[in-house]
């Protein structure tokens, strides 16, 4: 990845530039520690991680809610530090929490939220009109947002984001507590976003949501970002299949190691409790040959799963942790 | 500029979100007057008392039980912000270039227009009981500023209260520690002379007795119009020093993300 960034010659426009933040809360937590990354006008950048790696910290910083104890990020070429109030009229920001002011109407939120930007008048009304529309809110525009559904909501929460039309939509993980047939159709509505020439940064624990909606990833671990590029690059990166085995009962770490260090072709094994991940070069032919060696070393099989690549994988070489782990145990 | 415009549509978010809950108005109408009606049949025969100097004790207890509704609905509000920041409003707000200030005045100018409405309503009801106002209409409008320089600056307290505490349960508490005493450190259903002498020494820190007394002696006609406006002053001061706290835990809210 670094190879990449300095052979970049030509100047860019980046939309978001952030160089070395860190961020420590009071009691010692260290949510962001060095976090670097840049994204280019135009484009969906998805910032993956578990809960707790310092995603909604890099939002805050970057929507001027909060203030990084070293490093610089810069929004639209507006510093966050030097120039909030610049930074927060190129942006739309929707919060993992919902910020929808669920005692007022629809209309009524988009038309506040277009009052904050200083439109007014018949403008102001146009573009809430367009934006209900284009959201497929209008039959309850005029209902408050207490009543409506938590996809409605969302979409709702976009729509403000988008009144004064920004440069820059931060979306906080836009789709959690949704559900599959909302969350699919929310996908739909930030693919489209992205068409008028939006940057758009987004968070998500959900895998399948950056592989779907993002151009670029980095993924976010314990403050920091382990890697960075195309979701395709990152997966063909890893090359080979994902070998999943699970064992009857916990092996010894060192003797499944030693059961399958002669076999060629097979790297990165990773084994948490009765679960051992590894990469075959060809899943087909490596796994008869592993389940031999592991049932001759005495480690029983219970089950084996053989995938191509995904995101989960490529968190996995990158962490040492699969996602699911991450998400559950290390906050 | 940008300010006042704010400022309007942050008031009008308020009035809006008031008018949908009209239950809510309902009760926080009928709880001044189960006082008005409650204490004034209760201690009715407490104008004979020597001393007390007042013609009947529904004149006398009006205007305590218009300071003293304004200031239990001033003391109430930070609830309300509590809100907005515990449903992420307070943060869509922050990460939009509205003005700061217009956060909070919206808030404050709110609250003195619910004042303002319920006084009025009470002091009609008064003379549906056979109140008598000789200070006239002069009398009911420096009234009606009493209530309202006594409601701001509590307004603005119960906000910088919910800012720093965040909890609903603790701004309950607190406003319960602090409203009700308040009102009976001063002379809302007392004659001042008549008070104990300790008391009669802490309320003159009171803003709650500046503001009933000055709405007191100008609803009664014949006024020291020099004491008004020394008690008004006060008031005055006291909402300036309370935006001030406001303000500065607003800003400590925004330090803290």
């Amino acid at each position: 990845m670094n190879a990449d960034a300095t052979i970049q010659v030509a100047p860019r426009l980046n939309a978001i530039e952030i160089r070395g933040l860190v961020k420590t809360y009071p009691g010692g937590v260290r949510a962001l520690d060095g976090l670097s990354f840049s994204v280019e006008s135009g484009k969906i950048f998805a910032l993956l991680g578990p809960n707790g790696a310092g995603k909604s910290t890099t939002i805050k910083i970057l929507t001027t809610l909060s203030r990084p104890d070293e490093g610089e990020a810069l929004v639209a070429g507006f510093d966050v530090l030097q120039q909030p109030d610049a930074v927060r009229r190129a942006i739309g920001c929707v919060a993992q929490k919902s910020g929808v002011d669920r005692e007022s109407t629809g209309r009524e939120n988009l038309i506040l939220q277009g009052q904050f930007y200083g439109l007014r008048g018949a403008e102001l009304k146009h573009r809430v009109n367009g934006l209900l529309h284009r959201f497929r809110l209008s039959d309850a525009a005029d209902k408050v947002a207490r009543t409506w559904s938590g996809g409605m909501q969302r979409k709702l929460d976009i729509a403000m984001g988008l009144i004064h039309r920004p440069k820059v939509l931060f979306l906080d993980e836009p789709t959690t507590g949704l559900d599959p047939e909302a969350r699919s159709e929310l996908w739909d509505e930030i693919a489209h976003l992205a068409q008028d020439g939006l940057t758009i940064l987004l968070t998500t624990h959900y895998l399948e949501e950056a592989d779907r909606l993002a151009e670029r990833l980095a993924i976010v671990d314990r403050g920091k970002v382990v890697v960075e590029g195309t979701p395709d690059a990152l997966k063909a990166d890893l090359r080979g299949d994902a070998v999943q085995i699970e064992f009857a009962a916990a092996p010894e770490e060192a003797v499944v190691r030693q059961a399958l260090a002669p076999l060629e072709g097979i790297g990165d094994l990773n084994l948490h409790g009765a679960v051992l991940h590894a990469r075959a070069h060809h899943g087909a032919t490596a796994v008869p040959a592993m389940l031999t060696t592991l049932d001759a070393a005495g480690a029983r099989v219970a089950s084996v799963k053989v995938s191509r690549p995904s995101l989960d994988d490529v968190y996995l070489r990158y962490t040492g942790r699969t996602f699911q782990q991450a998400e559950g145990g290390q906050r | 500029m940008n300010l006042l415009q704010h400022t309007w549509y942050m008031m009008m978010r308020h009035q809006r979100q008031l008018l949908r809950q009209p239950w809510w108005i309902a009760f926080s109408l009928a709880q001044p007057i189960v006082w008005l009606v409650l204490f004034g049949q209760l201690f009715k025969k407490i104008v004979d008392l020597p001393g007390f100097h007042a013609a009947s004790y529904v004149d006398f207890l009006l205007p305590g039980v218009v300071i003293m509704s304004a200031l239990f609905s001033a003391g109430w509000s930070g609830m309300g912000i509590i809100m907005d920041m515990d449903r992420g409003v307070m943060d869509r707000f922050l990460v939009s270039p509205v003005s700061r200030v217009a956060i909070i005045a919206g808030r404050l100018l709110h609250q003195a227009l619910v004042i303002i409405v319920q006084s009025l309503l009470l002091i009609g009801l008064g003379l549906l009981m056979g109140a008598h106002y000789p200070g006239g209409v002069t009398g009911v409008v420096v009234l009606l500023l009493c209530a309202v320089l006594l409601s701001v600056p509590f307004c603005a307290l119960s906000n910088a209260l919910g800012l720093t505490m965040r909890r609903q349960e603790s701004v309950i508490g607190a406003s319960n520690f602090i409203l009700l005493p308040l009102t009976f450190l001063s002379p809302v259903f007392m004659a001042p002379g008549l008070m104990p002498r300790w008391i009669q020494v802490v309320s003159r820190f009171n803003p709650v007795n500046w503001s009933v007394s000055a709405g007191r002696i100008a609803l009664q006609g014949n006024a020291d119009w020099v004491r008004v406006f020394t008690l008004m002053g006060g008031l005055l001061l006291f909402t300036l020093i309370s935006g001030g706290l406001a303000t500065r835990a607003f800003r400590s809210y925004q330090r803290s993300a």
